[in-house]
């Protein structure tokens, strides 16, 4: 065999285990997909069964028995929500510092990075009783709010670099010719940091979409997002097995597809900018 | 733009954020020093530091801790190690890679709710689950994964999340690799193994101690999957810190030994996020 035939040989090996790989690592996906679709005696049937005539019983199901178009509701309100608060305070922030960069504008984002280390579980009693005390308690706006500070550090940091790639030169033309910030802002930086924009959006999103903690401690029945009620079907009682496949193939869908589209931004996202 | 619109446009981000830092943090320090119990209204006062005396010494503590070291390391391990393996093997050209990547990396965006879930009951459940099947099959007694081995069964569920982050940070970084001087080393008859050594390890230095520094900030802090698949249980076998307090504070009612709990957590995580912090400081230009 020559070298080359062998190199080739160890490649198409190397691919072969690739794929076997791949399928190990998405196998509980495919089944909780195949699941959702079988009756609840098939999804515990002892041979498990690979083929069988799918059903849309659970689905249909689960709206009519449980509350869960509402949770979806909730779900989409708080990451939306969050993720637009937080764009909203990051937005100008993030604009002011990475054209006007300071002394100090290095040891801010540092500091506002360091607040996101702060364990949700060191703070869990003084968040509780502040939502007591509010009457924010279960209610989604408490979650939009929650989420937003979560993830406002991370949105900061990502649209400061965002902001930081956009040439200067363009902006001191237009100062030139006399625009005031607020267009220069609207008519110049958010057309060209649009894509960042988006991607940051979409990061954030996909956070508060899979928060857990907040919002099993938070919310007991208005405001219950996706991930909380996913939780209830933990009791031992509720062995169903299709519809928490259902429901749980529902929930993450939407997600998961978005994570396939923001790959690359997601890097730059999750290692806070370190890794491009 | 004018120096003073720049602070105006910067203050609302810095002061939000101060105040989600400051109130919570010193209200956490405040209960942690006075008797507060929910179940005991009518005892108050200042107690000093007899919360932190009576959290580490609590029986479950030193379990506890010991659990989410257990915890955190081998989840540290086993996804850096899968995490570099799999991403070099997928590091090349072939037909289908998108959808290789696609399948390797969704677990990461399956809520820790529902990953829970899916393993407690359709893989690890001791009579109908797809594990005991293949335990059956083989002639092998079905373990009862949660009973008998609740950290284990935690640990397989969380690096299952994480193994697929550590690849998209790895796979990223290795496309930045410089492919020249691997041909160039391959043409020298550098083997395998020395230009994993020479070359793609100290490429990979930087991502793989961000990757390790981000995974301890949410390990520190895994809740969901204990919460939904064995509640810290048998005992305190599967119960980390975050549970710990979650517990003090949910079931006992204790607010200031929790507090006194929740700051232990607080110096815990900001031993590691000093150093992530100036790993990322590195990077940032300004």
């Amino acid at each position: 065999m020559t070298d080359k035939q062998r190199e080739h040989l160890k490649n198409r090996i190397a691919v072969v285990f690739a794929w076997i790989v791949a399928c190990i690592f998405f196998f509980p996906i495919f089944w909780m997909v195949l699941t959702s679709f079988k009756t609840e005696a098939q999804a515990i049937a002892i041979p498990p069964q690979l083929f069988f005539e799918p059903t849309l019983e659970n689905y249909t199901e689960i709206q009519e028995r449980t509350n869960y178009s509402k949770f979806a509701i909730n779900s989409v309100i708080t990451a939306f929500g969050g993720t637009l608060l937080a764009l909203l305070i990051a937005i100008p922030s993030a604009y002011a510092m990475a054209f006007n960069t300071g002394r100090w504008t290095k040891d801010i984002l540092m500091w506002m990075l360091s607040t996101k280390m702060l364990p949700a579980v060191g703070v869990l009693m003084p968040i509780y009783f502040l939502a007591q005390k509010t009457g924010l308690y279960d209610t989604k706006g408490l979650l939009v709010i929650i989420y937003a500070l979560m993830n406002l550090p991370i949105v900061m940091l990502i649209l400061f670099n965002y902001f930081r790639e956009i040439p200067k030169e363009i902006l001191e033309a237009s100062r030139m010719d006399g625009t005031s910030t607020y267009n220069e802002i609207r008519q110049i930086v958010m057309p060209l940091a649009w894509g960042g924009i988006a991607s940051t959006a979409l990061l954030s999103i996909i956070l508060c979409w899979n928060e857990a903690f907040w919002s099993i401690v938070l919310t007991t029945t208005d405001a219950t997002t996706l991930t909380s009620f996913v939780a209830s079907f933990q009791a031992p009682e509720g062995l169903f097995w299709a519809k928490v496949s259902a429901v749980s193939t529902l929930a993450c869908a939407p997600i998961v597809v978005f994570g396939w589209l923001a790959q690359k931004q997601l890097v730059q996202g999750l290692t806070f900018g370190a890794v491009k | 733009m004018n120096p003073t619109l720049v602070r105006w446009l910067q203050a609302p981000s810095i002061i939000v954020l101060f105040l989600w830092m400051i109130v919570p943090l010193s209200m956490t320090v405040y209960f942690s020093t006075i008797r507060y119990n929910l179940l005991y209204p009518e005892r108050t006062g200042f107690i000093g530091l007899q919360n932190y005396e009576f959290f580490w010494t609590d029986p479950s503590f030193f379990p506890a801790l010991l659990n989410t070291l257990i915890l955190v390391g081998s989840v540290l391990a086993i996804t850096v190690i899968l995490g570099l393996a799999i991403s070099i093997l997928i590091d090349r050209p072939f037909k289908g890679r998108g959808i290789v990547r696609v399948m390797l990396i969704s677990p990461f965006f399956i809520m820790p709710t529902v990953s829970a879930l899916i393993w407690k009951n359709m893989l690890m459940d001791p009579n109908n689950g797809l594990f005991a099947f293949f335990a059956n099959v083989i002639g092998a007694t079905p373990v009862e994964w949660l009973q008998d081995m609740p950290l284990a069964s935690i640990i397989v569920m969380v690096s299952w999340q994480w193994t697929p982050f550590a690849i998209l940070i790895f796979m990223t970084s290795l496309q930045s690799q410089d492919q020249e001087q691997k041909e160039a080393a391959t043409l020298d008859g550098a083997g395998f193994w020395s230009q994993f050594r020479h070359l793609t390890l100290p490429h990979l230095a930087r991502p793989i101690s961000i990757v390790i520094l981000i995974q301890l900030i949410f390990h520190l802090a895994i809740f969901a999957e204990i919460f939904v698949t064995t509640s810290g249980g048998p005992g305190v076998q599967s119960t980390n810190l975050t549970y710990l307090i979650y517990i003090q504070s949910q079931q006992a009612f204790d607010v200031g030994v929790a507090s006194a709990g929740g700051v232990f957590a607080i110096i815990l995580a900001n031993i590691v996020a000093i150093f992530l912090i100036r790993a990322v400081g590195k990077t940032l230009t300004v």
